[in-house]
């Protein structure tokens, strides 16, 4: 199977969603790219079907930016085992109103990441079909991995910060 | 027991159902995690799997340590094959720094991950076969579990949770004790999981009891995202150290095993196979490090490498670098990277955001127990409960891993 290198990849996504592509970078040799939540499936969706051939979906997560206007960043690894590639593809999203479209039309393994991610950034992933919190407790309330909620109770007066270099 | 979903009782005097709850301190599923599920007679009629019982927030107290802080967390993810986890993250911190190993470290990370993933299988395998009522054979091949062990005591001081290497390479040479100890374990390893194969590939019993027991196949697994010796003994040949070699394994020469039906007793004999690979690997890597110079066990980055505690106290550059990294304030480029090594239940990656901070900005672990697992409860209905129960033991499901 012949190999595909990560411009290839960016000229078929490029041909297909144009300016939908952005913030194209490459770190460490990893084709990452950003794309918005209204065609976010359709681009998992290509790359999965089309020759790019990425047919394992690694790993979904987000990243909490607070200072940013779209403040939380859904990030998925998805990875063409046939070519030996991977690529990362990002969607920014307004941390108040956390919505985007559910993987799982793509990829079972999809499930359990999606819920993790709710979980901890209150992400909601639309269409998901059992959107619960996997491993807090339901009755925590809060989406502990968002930057606002410190390690440790801010009220504790026996550990300060200072004493341990943070 | 999970309160948006429905609750299961048999109070209901038309159903003929029964709810058992699986878990969460069951004996059957060695670990702490819980399935609720619904039995008509012995078969499985529906699943709930509920997680997190052990979680431990890594994710979060990783944005507050310093990288040297975090191999202890690692450790405490697949805490049956430890350094595994450390060594994948200190590989990820030094492809963010664009280190480079000399080849002797490699060589030892390569004995120490294999020895790792012999202990890993060791602890699947035999479970199985424990579950499935052969208690001898687990008894066993167990031992030398209990000799790696003793050789990772050896070289790092710690059997279970071992905090092993430094970023940068190891914390100190092999002694000879340890070469010893691995040349003996090399030697006696292979005889017993000889027989420990003549006890159970061709048992009558065993293979009843797994082949043809929960089959898989390729596409379903893909599509469940199972990586490791799961995804190989459903005939998928995808191995982290065949398609992206870290740690030189492209200097290796071993095979990647694969099963065709991706059943319980395919997997029992992937991880049999991969066990034997692992020890030719060691082989490999001993016969190497004959050609490589001694003495070398860390790359030569004193901005990076947390150094002895002799030269903190007698050298004043060793100082301040091990003030800088102890405080964490090595200059790390500001930039994210994804790594993965082959664990011992598959792909273990880690996802590091580096913001210029002291800590790292997020660090996400890709943790293949959690993904594994997914697809038990939904391919437990119409099983046996019996079946139920090896399926989970195959998929080696390690609660630290799991919940993270």
């Amino acid at each position: 199977m012949a190999e595909v290198t990560n411009n290839e990849i960016l000229d078929a996504l490029s041909a297909k969603f144009g300016a939908k592509i952005t913030g194209v970078n490459e770190p460490y040799g990893l084709l990452t790219f950003e794309t918005t939540k209204d065609v976010i499936i359709d681009v998992l969706r290509f790359l999965k079907e089309s020759d790019t051939n990425f047919n394992f979906l690694t790993d979904i997560t987000a990243v909490h930016y607070p200072e940013k206007k779209h403040g939380i960043a859904v990030v998925y690894h998805l990875h063409s085992m046939v070519k030996k590639v991977r690529v990362r593809v990002k969607v920014f999203i307004d941390e108040h109103h956390p919505t985007i479209p559910t993987a799982t039309v793509l990829w079972n393994a999809a499930n359990w990441m999606e819920r993790e991610t709710y979980d901890f950034f209150g992400v909601k992933f639309e269409g998901h079909p059992d959107l619960r919190r996997i491993l807090n407790m339901d009755e925590l309330g809060v989406h502990p991995m968002l930057k606002q909620y410190p390690l440790e109770d801010p009220n504790r007066v026996d550990k300060k910060d200072e004493y341990f270099g943070r | 027991m999970n309160h948006n979903q429905p609750v299961y009782t048999d109070n209901d005097p038309q159903s003929e159902l029964v709810t058992l709850n699986l878990g969460p301190t069951h004996p059957a599923t060695h670990g702490v995690f819980q399935n609720v599920i619904q039995l008509d007679g012995e078969r499985i009629v529906s699943g709930v799997s509920t997680i997190g019982y052990i979680h431990r927030a890594f994710e979060k107290i990783a944005e507050h340590r310093p990288f040297y802080q975090i191999t202890p967390l690692t450790d405490r993810l697949n805490y049956c094959s430890s350094p595994i986890n450390n060594m994948g993250w200190h590989m990820t911190v030094e492809k963010l720094l664009n280190i480079k190993m000399p080849k002797r470290v490699d060589y030892l990370r390569v004995i120490v991950m294999e020895l790792s993933r012999i202990a890993d299988h060791i602890i699947c395998n035999t479970i199985i076969a424990q579950d499935t009522g052969a208690t001898t054979t687990f008894l066993y091949l167990f031992q030398f579990r209990e000799h790696i062990y003793e050789i990772f005591e050896e070289i790092c001081g710690a059997r279970l949770t071992t905090n092993i290497g430094r970023i940068g390479g190891f914390e100190r040479d092999f002694n000879e004790i340890a070469f010893a100890k691995i040349n003996k374990f090399l030697k006696t390893f292979p005889v017993a999981l000889k027989e420990f194969e003549s006890l159970l590939d061709r048992n009558r019993i065993f293979i009843d009891r797994t082949s043809g027991v929960a089959a898989v196949s390729a596409e379903m697994a893909l599509d469940y995202g199972w990586t490791g010796p799961l995804l190989r003994s459903a005939g998928v040949d995808y191995d982290v150290r065949v398609s992206e070699p870290y740690s030189s394994y492209e200097d290796f020469d071993f095979q990647v095993p694969v099963g065709t039906s991706g059943d319980i007793y395919d997997r029992y004999l992937v991880r049999n196979a991969e066990m034997w690979e692992s020890v030719s690997i060691i082989e490999q890597a001993l016969e190497k490090l004959k050609h490589e110079p001694a003495g070398v066990f860390h790359a030569d980055v004193p901005e990076f490498y947390l150094p002895a505690k002799e030269e903190v106290y007698n050298n004043m550059e060793a100082l301040i670098y091990h003030f800088k990294i102890v405080m964490g304030e090595i200059d790390a480029p500001k930039a994210e990277v994804y790594h993965a090594v082959e664990g011992g239940n598959g792909e273990l990656g880690f996802y590091l955001i580096n913001d210029g901070g002291r800590t790292p900005y997020r660090l996400h672990f890709r943790r293949p127990s959690f993904i594994n697992y997914q697809m038990f409860a939904p391919m437990s209905v119409g099983m046996m409960l019996s079946d139920a129960i090896i399926n989970m033991s195959s998929m080696n499901i390690i609660a630290g891993e799991l919940d993270a």
